[in-house]
């Protein structure tokens, strides 16, 4: 899934200063679930936003708020025409996908980013957000144990461990496993070793030429197997 | 033919030392010339480092290039943090066509350790990548198969870890070293002999050369600093201990000792090739090093 942070109060304070009134998106798939911009998020930020402004005193911001199934949808998006009549903001929480899916949706809108998209991972335990894939285009997982080193190694590197490693851990940050060391050990249990003698080539960055497209529809028109 | 003197040094057997040197962070070179002039008829071959520990100087090949200038032997160290592999062909064929043909092919630091933090880390290569496509040029084409208009000739260098914590995997990326290309290697320090001997009896099988590197350390205190920070070093307890027994002020003068006792025993004990001296910002000690490991007939 996609994980993201919440922005800080204030950056969206500063953002949303031109638009007088404001609706607070939610989404209701990866924010919700990592905790950056659900049904609850958006909730909290919206009483945060009021009594912030009602601290300091100025400003004269309306704010309504609404969560979505999927903001990346824009099907999806369709529910919120008759949301948005009256604002002059959205302030998605939605990751960069779901920002984007809005301003293609709605074209004379101004929309503002209210998390900040981190990276596709999973929660290695609760509350703890780890990266796991680096969408290379060139899923290379059988050759290093399931374990991807473009994503969790810090230089991306390909043919084993660099020399910063110490104790397991990453010379860039001593918190960090060291993906090749991770691979390693992870080889030497599968009786796989042999793997980690291979060569590995250059990344083919052709894979993932930006921004990348895929296209399936011709196969579904044609369908699959033989009926 | 030999593709640079240090080549043919490395095929005469003779016992080698070089050393390396840091660039200045901005454009006067005069202290870097002065170490160069100092250096240069002492060692086999000087390194020029390539922004070392990820921090922004004066380029490996303008060193090197100086170091050429004022009759040195440069080793060219290409990193792969900070160019992707169009760039580091070029150097390559800009490195050759000035007479600089010894590359010491290392992955870099990471970036998270230098003074450009929010620099976008490139390691389009690796170091091993980066031996083979330098190998490839030499055959005449790019790494993408494409002819090259006049091939340039290598001497390869690599650096291995004989005192990592855990080894094994190590090895394994030293032996794909070799196989890519690397006819020597500059190790990371070596602060505990035992771990070089253990590391000599294997890497003895391959066709390689093997400089023990030597670290000069100036203090306890600084050992225990780049235990902590410095990437790849692993400063021994014992040396640690030895440090801290130096007289206020004398600290430098016990870090050279150590170095040049583990440089005599590395020689006389004949456990390998030779010894590249890393000096961090002490350069003009080098002269002080050999003449204590009673080196300096070797070298006149």
């Amino acid at each position: 899934m996609i994980v993201a942070e919440q922005k800080p109060l204030e950056e969206i304070r500063r953002m949303i200063v031109p638009f007088e009134r404001v609706l607070i998106i939610g989404c209701g798939t990866c924010m919700t679930v990592c905790g950056a911009g659900g049904e609850r998020e958006v909730s909290f930020l919206h009483n945060a936003l009021r009594v912030a402004q009602a601290k300091s005193g100025n400003g004269t911001h309306t704010f309504s708020e609404y969560t979505l199934k999927r903001q990346c949808d824009l099907e999806f998006l369709d529910l919120l025409v008759d949301k948005v009549g009256n604002v002059d903001a959205i302030l998605s929480l939605g990751c960069g996908i779901g920002v984007q899916a809005i301003a293609e949706r709605f074209p004379d809108l101004s929309v503002l980013p209210g998390v900040n998209t981190s990276f596709m991972g999973m929660a290695s335990e609760w509350g703890i957000w780890d990266e796991r894939c680096a969408a290379c285009g060139d899923c290379r997982l059988e050759e290093t144990a399931g374990i991807c080193p473009i994503t969790r190694c810090t230089k991306g590197i390909l043919n084993g461990p660099c020399a910063g490693t110490k104790n397991g851990k990453c010379e860039a940050n001593k918190d960090m496993d060291c993906a090749w060391i991770l691979i390693y050990k992870r080889l030497e249990r599968l009786e796989q070793l042999e793997k980690m003698r291979r060569y590995r080539p250059p990344r083919n960055f052709r894979t993932i030429p930006r921004p990348r497209r895929i296209m399936i529809k011709a196969d579904i028109a044609v369908g699959g197997g033989d009926g | 033919m030999a593709n640079s003197l240090f080549e043919e040094k490395l095929c005469s057997g003779e016992f080698l030392v070089t050393t390396e040197i840091g660039p200045p962070k901005g454009v006067d070179t005069a202290e870097m010339v002065h170490h160069i002039d100092l250096l240069k008829d002492k060692v086999d071959a000087i390194n020029v480092t390539d922004h070392q520990s990820s921090v922004m100087r004066f380029p490996s090949i303008g060193g090197c290039l100086l170091v050429k200038e004022h009759g040195g032997e440069p080793i060219l160290q290409v990193t792969c943090r900070d160019r992707n592999r169009l760039a580091i062909q070029a150097e390559l064929l800009l490195a050759y066509s000035r007479g600089i043909s010894n590359v010491l092919c290392l992955t870099g630091d990471s970036v998270d350790v230098g003074d450009h933090k929010a620099a976008k880390p490139v390691f389009d290569l690796d170091s091993v990548q980066l031996l083979k496509m330098a190998k490839t040029m030499e055959s005449g084409t790019d790494m993408e198969g494409n002819e090259l208009k006049g091939a340039p000739k290598f001497c390869l260098g690599a650096s291995v870890h004989p005192e990592a914590d855990f080894i094994e995997p190590q090895l394994l990326k030293f032996e794909k070293k070799v196989a890519a290309g690397a006819q020597f290697f500059q190790t990371q320090g070596i602060f505990d002999l035992a771990s070089l001997r253990r590391f000599m009896q294997y890497a003895s099988q391959f066709e390689v050369k093997i400089l023990a590197g030597i670290i000069v350390m100036a203090s306890a205190k600084m050992a225990r600093y780049m235990n902590d920070n410095v990437p790849g070093i692993i400063v021994s307890q014992a040396i640690i201990d030895e440090l801290a027994t130096a007289e206020k002020g004398k600290g430098l003068r016990k870090g050279i000792e150590i170095a040049a006792r583990l440089i005599r025993t590395i020689k006389e004990e004949n456990l390998c090739h030779g010894v590249h001296i890393m000096a961090v910002g002490n350069e003009s000690i080098v002269p002080d090093i050999l003449e204590t490991a009673q080196l300096v007939d070797v070298h006149p």
